[in-house]
């Protein structure tokens, strides 16, 4: 079996599984925000109303953890209700992790799975957002769901799973200097669409990945969700252990591919030939060559979200930002605190704001078109996180380029799209 | 269920379009229904008046896992959707929290329908019976799984 087929046989108390048999599996970690949170919390009041269920506890409340992201700091009455009964609930039934904004640690719910060692390699983890599958790159299997799921996995501890097939990308060699995990995932969209995995797990291995940082496999595991994946998967190593042991976790059951594992299909990356690239308006798989893609005015460069703000991209931006001045709007959101804070101590936020960005508060902000620099009409932007549909950012005829925080901060100094190397 | 049909030929229709990101800190549902396709189709809400079914393309509500989605077609009077195929969180939150039918059906049944047609679909039969048309077309099968908890109507009432 692969790594998704152990975690999953274990998990469901079976000695072998074979891809597509559904099962039921026993959950280990579970995560819920401020949009999915709330959507629970009527879940949970419509099924007590109709006399389905009762709530009085949850199957283990130590199991859960809680973020607040989407509409923080609140932008309404209604979000900060939102988050009003968010606390309400938490405390209510004993959820001891529940990460508050302006009280310490908080973020994105992705990258705080990863900044406070909440899952761990092997473990089972479902998350009320479509990004879980980010903290596969840590070795667990991590899966989005929609609040019913995740409710359901809330008050019985286990949750149906079609086992996937599993998709291998095996990465050969180094990624050049200037091209990015970004670049890599997105480029492998680009060539398998945003259908290319539908249901499918997609496990990336070979000595690119070991090359890797533990940060830059959290986005190609991101953004397997544009691709359709049911799951993003690496299997653990060294540096992953360091990564969680300084995160302060240091018992896993860590699980690795058997040696006459099976995937069904296997495709082959040499990192050293990608450029980097940009996926164009209004598509994940709209994928071009930065130096092919034309002449593009931006009026605005977005650097943010669960994709595109953990410590390593902001100081990919900085190193290009470091000493110039940005011609268009840009902006610079920090996916954690602890990472923003990790910014500052080393100057990085000192360098964008001398370059001229505004630098914010954590928030999933206008990667979902929430709040905090969503876009108008006509405008256009490139951006650092995940997905470009109509309207994902703001107005309807907004567009989106997505990037790679070089080409990002690359485009903010020229006011066009622009490639790294070309500055 | 019998109805009319909304058809949106294209694929990859996402959760963006179909409830756009600045409502989901809504949670009422005839709010959401208000919001339904604003992402792309203006005339939903007058065209949801006569009609009950959605047929489209492969990957229906790709995307974010909201669930904002289903229950805003749900709410708008939407009961099922006819399509090539489905993203998967989308299908399984539709069938989880019993919003509406996710149906997979085939090229040739996709091109024959068109919209207004009226349709008449028995699951039990796996059976779409175009009134309109006077066609009969076949679906594809749920799982044994899926078909279990649609029949119980949702995973809270499905008993393991």
């Amino acid at each position: 079996m692969n790594i998704t087929e152990k975690i999953l046989a274990r998990a469901s108390g079976k000695d072998k599984l074979e891809p597509d048999e559904v099962i039921f599996a026993n959950v280990d970690k579970i995560m819920l925000h401020d949009v999915s949170g709330p959507g629970v919390i009527k879940t949970f009041e419509k099924l007590e109303k109709d006399g389905v269920i009762k709530v009085d506890k949850l199957f283990d409340p130590s199991m859960i953890w809680v973020t607040e992201d989407h509409f923080v700091p609140s932008v309404d009455k209604i979000s900060a209700e939102n988050i009003v009964k968010l606390s309400n609930f938490t405390n209510k039934f004993g959820i001891k992790k529940h990460f508050k904004y302006g009280m310490g640690q908080y973020g994105i719910c992705h990258s705080m799975s990863h900044e406070e060692g909440l899952v761990s390699p092997g473990e089972l983890y479902v998350g009320g957002d479509s990004h879980t599958n980010t903290t596969g790159a840590l070795g667990a299997f991590a899966c989005g769901l929609g609040h019913t799921d995740v409710a359901y996995a809330m008050l019985n501890g286990k949750l149906w799973f079609k086992v996937p097939e599993t998709l291998y990308f095996r990465i050969n060699g180094k990624l050049p200097e200037n091209v990015m995990a970004k670049d890599l995932i997105l480029r492998i969209i680009g060539d398998i669409t945003t259908e290319g995995a539908a249901g499918k797990a997609m496990q990336f291995g070979g000595d690119g990945i070991s090359d890797m940082s533990v940060e830059s496999r959290l986005t190609l595991t991101n953004m397997t969700t544009e691709a359709g994946a049911k799951n993003g998967i690496i299997e653990p190593d060294q540096k992953v252990f360091d990564y969680i042991s300084e995160r302060g976790v240091t018992k896993y059951d860590a699980v690795y591919d058997d040696e006459d594992a099976q995937y069904e299909k296997t495709f082959e990356y040499e990192a050293s030939e990608l450029e980097p690239v940009v996926a164009k308006p209004f598509s994940p798989q709209n994928v071009s060559v930065v130096r092919e893609t034309g002449s593009i005015d931006i009026d605005k460069s977005y650097i943010g979200s669960c994709t595109g703000a953990k410590y390593e991209d902001l100081l990919a931006a900085a190193k290009i930002l470091k000493g110039r001045k940005v011609k268009v709007r840009t902006e610079v959101l920090p996916a954690t605190i602890s990472i923003y804070k990790k910014a500052t101590e080393n100057g990085l936020t000192q360098i964008f704001i001398d370059a001229g960005a505004v630098v914010g508060p954590p928030t999933c902000g206008a990667c979902c078109g929430a709040q905090m620099g969503v876009l108008a009409k006509d405008e256009v932007c490139v951006s650092t996180t995940n997905r470009n549909f109509p309207g994902r950012m703001g107005h309807l005829e907004s567009k989106a380029y997505l990037a790679s925080p070089l080409v990002a901060a690359a485009s903010a100094v020229t006011g066009k799209l622009t490639d790294p190397r070309d500055l | 269920m019998k109805g009319k049909v909304i058809k949106y030929e294209q694929d990859n229709i996402d959760t963006d379009v179909i409830l756009p990101g600045p409502y989901l800190k809504l949670h009422e549902h005839s709010e959401l229904a208000e919001h339904a396709m604003e992402g792309m189709d203006p005339d939903f809400h007058s065209k949801v008046k006569n009609a009950n079914i959605i047929v489209t393309g492969n990957n229906f509500g790709c995307g974010s896992s909201r669930e904002h989605a289903p229950i805003a077609l749900s709410a708008s009077g939407i009961e099922a959707v006819l399509a090539l195929s489905f993203a998967r969180i989308f299908y399984r939150n539709s069938v989880d929290g019993a919003y509406l039918l996710p149906i997979e059906i085939d090229e040739k049944t996709y091109s024959s329908i068109s919209e207004n047609d009226e349709l008449e679909i028995d699951t039990s039969k796996n059976e779409i019976k175009n009134i309109t048309k006077n066609e009969l077309y076949s679906m594809k099968p749920f799982p044994d799984l899926i078909s279990k908890i649609i029949s119980a109507g949702g995973i809270f009432k499905y008993k393991p």
